[in-house]
């Protein structure tokens, strides 16, 4: 299970930045979203995989018995994915506004912030 | 356990949900945002005197012990950044009064001013790596959103580069966060700083911390990753860009002191610290190169802010507690300078009807004040004595010299010839030339249509900031008592990671 979700974070890894360095805006979000998600199972992966053992108390216990999965990461991704949502929706809003006003989505096309302006202005 | 460490969080919360219950009265929003401010610097003064007198503080929420609760701590560096940030924040509040438009403040800009210094704090003061990361998050939408309110053409254009870039850098984050909880099992900095020495598979510890470097590099906008800053700053309006060139680097400035002092020290992170040495001496290079080249004040001094987190950093990875105390001055200096010569440059486009340096001129003669006023910033970024700049760069290279990093040294110094000939080179275009348009007339500027109200509004801040600037030039002394006692907290965390963990050490 280790071994699988290792190799699925590294091809979203993978997809994600390829995406992200294609010149056409829709495939920059979703690299973005892909990253996202590889951060996420990465952190899932990482904090130890522990199958079909919730850390709950049982009645009258005082702690979890051993071995049961550690919260902790799945918090951390629930938060991540509700971070990672918020900020995704308003990159695509940004995005579409842009290539209304702009008129373009080729990312290549937009370097007017970047250039020098003219010398004889 | 007092709960002043986190006050410089709540306020301006509390402030951007009044405003935003309060969604169409303007004139109570500009009002609030004063008194949030204002607010804000009385707490975070009142925070640094009572860290500097008894020691480092911390809030564990909930009634949680340590490690387990979200952990608010104060150390002095953390109160020393508040109240930076507070000032900042007042003094981008009242210029906002006179320079900001009608259509954006209507459109929620003082609101996402309180939600983005409520981030910028939150950065400053939390306790836990993911919780640093919520609060980067929280500052980066704030900041999105500033940036592109108005929507223009270039706004956005800019904006998509800044968006981009800073989300890599979050994700890049979240991956190396999510990897430090595999290895050392907790993210409470003041428990991972006990915690990373023993941890299994020590080596791979490297890793970690050269992730961490990347994602802080980004937002600190170091050597070869700062290619968002000059794309973007730009393009918001001026008291957006100073807000911006004040704080939001130096958070990523903040987060890699504490975390190459406090967390990752001594051979777990030397690569790191080798590689933000270097960084630090090219960035310092590109970013002054990539200013001379600019005719735009404000892509100039965009790329001046890279130029001076090379001096920050690099003090920074040189270690020793008069390089560490060397490199906070620095950032406390240039949070001053680099702000108001950004609110500066508003002003001159003002007068002068343009960004573009070769398009105005001639502002000396019929406002030498100014052009005064002007000049302290300017010769305070240069290093010109007694200004705050000459005793920053001071410390840098002495810290520099003593430690036997003369190339570095060395860079630092001509960096600096540099940075005052691209300040000479606005005094000149900017005051001394004449005005390449003869019959344009200093006294019908969009300026002047301001009244006098707005204009006070917007030569006040200037003229607080410059105050700062000659003082600590003039009171050298208990500011570097000040960050010399900072710096010697964080080279010596013990006091912080007995603070931070309370009763469970």
């Amino acid at each position: 299970m280790t071994l699988l979700l290792a190799i699925i974070t590294g091809v979203l890894y993978a997809a994600g930045i390829y995406l992200m360095l294609r010149r056409s805006m829709v495939k920059v979000i979703f690299g973005l979203i892909f990253l996202g998600h590889a951060a996420n199972l990465m952190i899932f992966t990482v904090g130890r995989l522990c199958k079909g053992a919730p850390a709950f108390v049982e009645e009258g216990a005082m702690q979890a018995v051993e071995p049961f999965a550690d919260p902790l990461p799945q918090a951390l991704i629930l938060t991540a994915i509700v971070i990672g949502f918020g900020v995704q929706a308003f990159t695509i809003v940004l995005f579409k506004r842009t290539y209304r006003t702009l008129g373009t989505e080729d990312l290549d096309e937009m370097r007017s912030t970047d250039r020098l302006p003219e010398e004889n202005p | 356990m007092s709960i002043l460490p986190i006050l410089p969080v709540l306020i301006p919360f509390a402030a951007a949900i009044l405003m935003l219950l309060l969604a169409n009265r303007t004139a109570a929003h500009r009002a609030l945002n004063l008194f949030s401010t204002l607010l804000l610097a009385a707490a975070s003064g009142f925070m640094l005197q009572s860290v500097v007198a008894d020691g480092p503080m911390a809030l564990r929420i909930g009634g949680w012990d340590a490690p387990f609760a979200i952990a608010f701590v104060a150390d002095t560096l953390s109160a020393v950044m508040t109240c930076a940030a507070a000032l900042i924040g007042l003094t981008t509040a009242i210029y906002s009064l006179g320079a900001v438009d009608k259509t954006r403040e209507h459109h929620f800009y003082h609101p996402l001013l309180q939600l983005l210094l409520m981030g910028v704090n939150g950065a400053f003061l939390t306790g836990d790596v993911f919780n640093l990361y919520v609060w980067f998050e929280v500052m980066l939408i704030s900041s999105f959103v500033l940036l592109v309110l108005g929507s223009t053409p270039r706004q956005l254009e800019g904006a998509i580069k800044y968006v981009t870039l800073n989300l890599l850098s979050s994700a890049i984050f979240l991956a190396a966060t999510g990897m430090l909880y595999g290895m050392a099992g907790t993210l409470n900095m003041a428990d991972l700083a006990l915690r990373i020495p023993h941890v299994e598979h020590r080596e791979l510890m490297q890793v970690v911390s050269v992730l961490f470097l990347v994602t802080f590099g980004v937002k600190a906008a170091l050597f070869p990753l700062f290619f968002w800053l000059p794309a973007s700053y730009h393009t918001p309006p001026v008291a957006v860009s100073a807000m911006f060139a004040g704080l939001l680097t130096k958070v990523g400035v903040y987060a890699l002191i504490r975390f190459f002092t406090t967390i990752f020290t001594g051979e777990d992170a030397e690569l790191a610290h080798r590689l933000l040495l270097w960084t630090g001496g090219f960035t310092m290079v590109t970013g002054v190169l990539g200013a001379v080249a600019q005719y735009d004040v404000r892509k100039l001094l965009s790329f001046h802010i890279i130029s001076q987190i090379g001096y920050m950093v690099f003090a920074v990875a040189i270690h020793s507690p008069l390089a560490v105390a060397g490199g906070l001055f620095y950032m406390l200096h240039n949070i001053a300078a680099k702000t108001n010569l950004f609110y500066m440059a508003g002003i001159m486009k003002r007068l002068g009807g343009s960004y573009d340096l070769r398009r105005i001129g001639g502002l000396y003669r019929p406002f030498p004040l100014l052009g005064l006023l002007f000049l302290v910033p300017a010769l305070g970024l240069a290093g010109i004595p007694p200004l705050s700049g000459f005793w920053a760069k001071l410390l840098v290279i002495r810290a520099a010299m003593e430690t036997g990093h003369w190339t570095l040294a060395g860079i630092a110094l001509g960096v600096g010839m540099l940075t005052l000939f691209s300040m000479i080179k606005i005094w000149n275009e900017g005051f001394w030339k004449e005005h390449p348009d003869s019959g344009h007339d200093p006294a019908d500027s969009s300026f002047h249509d301001l009244g006098p109200e707005k204009q006070a509004m917007m030569i006040a801040p200037v003229v607080m900031l410059a105050l700062v600037t000659v003082a600590f030039g003039f009171w050298f002394e208990p500011v570097f008592a000040l960050v010399d006692h900072a710096a010697r907290e964080l080279l010596d965390p013990a006091r912080y990671i007995a603070a931070a963990l309370g009763g469970a050490q």
